[in-house]
């Protein structure tokens, strides 16, 4: 629970007034580079899956949501999404951070609180990117991230932790299974149906040109994820542990299940699915990691492997080309999660109870908060890139497309070997010498 | 016999697989090779270092055929390689002396004959 002033507080987690506490700032320093760690992950997760002629795009498209996103998040989607407001949409008294200082936030530093948050956007917009690889043009992409980061990210992340309606409504999320996952997997879905599906989508087989960088990338976010899940509870304290061992048991039964569903269907466990099932577990377990027992997000993490496998299975025999299953990982996953956060949580570990602690009104109110983000969601993804479309192209041509985008796009190439590449000159000096030079 | 050596884009290069296939051409060896056939030199920078691409990737096949498969084998691979742009690359059409397949010894003909 991020700790919005108005929302309710739990585990004395004080929000808004109080002093700084140094324990919760060391921790929450920790937890911020933890979280901007996973958005390098996820480029290596992501480019792992493509091939190796777009792999350096697709690695930038993450990487570059750490610059664009991230300043856009400093300029205006903090205060869009934190600064009071009304319950549908953040103010604008902290808008090129005004007012962000040293003062508390909670028991931290206020611009670490901004910091912390800023990590979130940043991860979230470049989580869309796994809709779109291999032909999407960058900069009309770098324009939507930014843009969707202040249109759809912003007022989300405030409906349920800046005091919005959701969280007046009482819907749990405790790291971001709806802000964050919901949000992206459907807006995931709303481009790669925009954008069309590549041009050997179903033609020809589109394998990962690099599997050990999938399983790195998966393991760097799970590292980076117990920042993630960890530091939502924004101090160092019992819940920061809960959800930290949550983060930590959710995955390895998705993990489990995810090799069984293997195995039952083709005899073989495989690495890219056991990566998969990592992700899909870190997943389910966000919105539920401060508010679920240990033994429940065991319980969570089996369940929520069977509706994404499932999913990426029918997906893959579709013209849907989510190309690296956004939808099927995280917005799938999060909406299990948020459901099933519904169905677990109990207030003897931080939350409200849910159905199984006798209150099924919370299962209501998690499918509210999922159907509201994701209608949300798809509306604002699908007004921004009409919008964009009508100012530039957004797909790449067929014949970039055809030899990647590195080259074209970036002007590099990921596994150059160097042959036939002839220098030139800042001054062209001697050209012709230079030409033969490099022929021999 | 023939031995046809094709040079193509990579990126057409299951485009002609799928070409070759249709018309029955069944044994054929790959290789990754890097060419220059004139087209434009694509420019790359690594941090304060530009240069130009002068040698771009292609697909080298060699396919070993029979009389009657050389015209069709030509056919497929020009029709399927084509992109109309500098750069699709070349077909070597050889005479070859003498095939043997390695398995059973047979030669000629019977080695470039694709099991039934």
């Amino acid at each position: 629970m991020q700790g919005p002033p108005s929302a309710p507080v739990i585990l004395g987690i004080a929000a808004g007034g109080g002093a700084i506490n140094g324990a919760d700032t060391a921790w929450m320093l920790v937890a911020t580079g933890l979280v901007l760690l996973m958005t390098p992950a996820l480029a290596f997760f992501y480019g792992g899956l493509v091939r190796s002629k777009s792999v350096l795009n697709t690695m930038m498209m993450s990487f570059a949501s750490i610059g664009a996103v991230g300043i856009a998040w400093a300029v205006a989607g903090y205060s869009l999404a934190f600064a009071g407001g009304n319950r549908w949409i953040g103010g604008g008294a902290h808008v090129f951070l005004n007012g962000v200082g040293l003062e508390p936030r909670g028991s931290i530093p206020h611009v670490l609180f901004m910091a912390y948050q800023g990590t979130f956007a940043i991860i979230t917009a470049a989580l869309i990117s796994g809709a779109i690889v291999e032909r999407m043009r960058f900069g009309p992409y770098l324009s939507f991230i930014v843009l969707w980061a202040l249109v759809v990210y912003a007022p989300v992340a405030h409906w349920v932790w800046g005091g919005g309606w959701l969280a007046r409504l009482g819907a749990l999320d405790f790291a971001g299974g709806t802000v964050v996952h919901v949000n992206a997997g459907v807006g995931a879905l709303v481009a790669a149906l925009l954008l069309g599906p590549r041009k050997d989508y179903g033609r020809q087989a589109l394998l990962p040109h690099s599997v050990p960088f999938v399983l790195l990338g998966s393991s760097l976010l799970w590292f980076g994820w117990f920042g993630f899940n960890g530091g939502s509870a924004l101090g160092a304290n019992a819940s920061a542990a809960l959800a930290f061992v949550n983060t930590l048991l959710a995955p390895m039964s998705t993990l489990v299940v995810w090799m069984l569903l293997d195995l039952a269907r083709a005899g073989k466990a495989t690495a890219v699915g056991a990566a998969t099932g990592i992700v899909v577990g870190l997943v389910a377990i966000t919105p539920a990691a401060g508010f679920v027992s240990p033994m429940s997000a065991l319980a969570m993490g089996a369940i929520a492997a069977l509706p994404s496998y499932y999913a990426i299975q029918w997906r893959s025999r579709t013209r849907l080309d989510d190309s690296l299953d956004v939808c099927a990982a995280h917005g799938l996953g999060g909406a299990v999660g948020a459901l099933l956060t519904g169905v677990f949580a109990a207030r003897a570990w931080g939350g409200t109870d849910g159905l199984l602690s006798g209150n099924p009104a919370q299962l209501a109110r998690q499918a509210a908060a999922v159907l509201a983000t994701a209608i949300y969601s798809a509306a604002g993804t699908f007004v921004l890139l009409k919008l964009l479309g009508l100012v530039a192209p957004l797909r790449a041509g067929r014949k970039e497309e055809g030899v990647g985008m590195d080259v074209p796009q970036h002007g590099e190439e990921a596994y150059t070997s160097g042959e036939g590449a002839i220098l030139v000159m800042p001054d062209h000096a001697q050209p012709k010498d230079l030409r033969t030079e490099g022929r021999s | 016999m023939k031995l046809i050596v094709a040079i193509v884009r990579p990126e057409k290069l299951n485009d002609v697989l799928e070409a070759l296939y249709k018309e029955e051409v069944r044994g054929l060896t790959i290789t990754r090779a890097r060419g220059h056939g004139g087209e434009l030199e694509s420019v790359e920078t690594y941090r304060g270092t530009t240069v130009k691409m002068d040698l771009v990737d292609k697909v080298r096949l060699d396919i070993g055929v029979s009389e009657p498969f050389i015209e069709r084998t030509v056919q497929a691979i020009m029709r399927s390689g084509r992109t109309g742009e500098v750069g699709d690359g070349k077909i070597f059409v050889l005479p070859v002396q003498k095939v043997y397949r390695i398995r059973t010894g047979e030669e000629d003909i019977e080695a470039v004959t694709p099991l039934a």
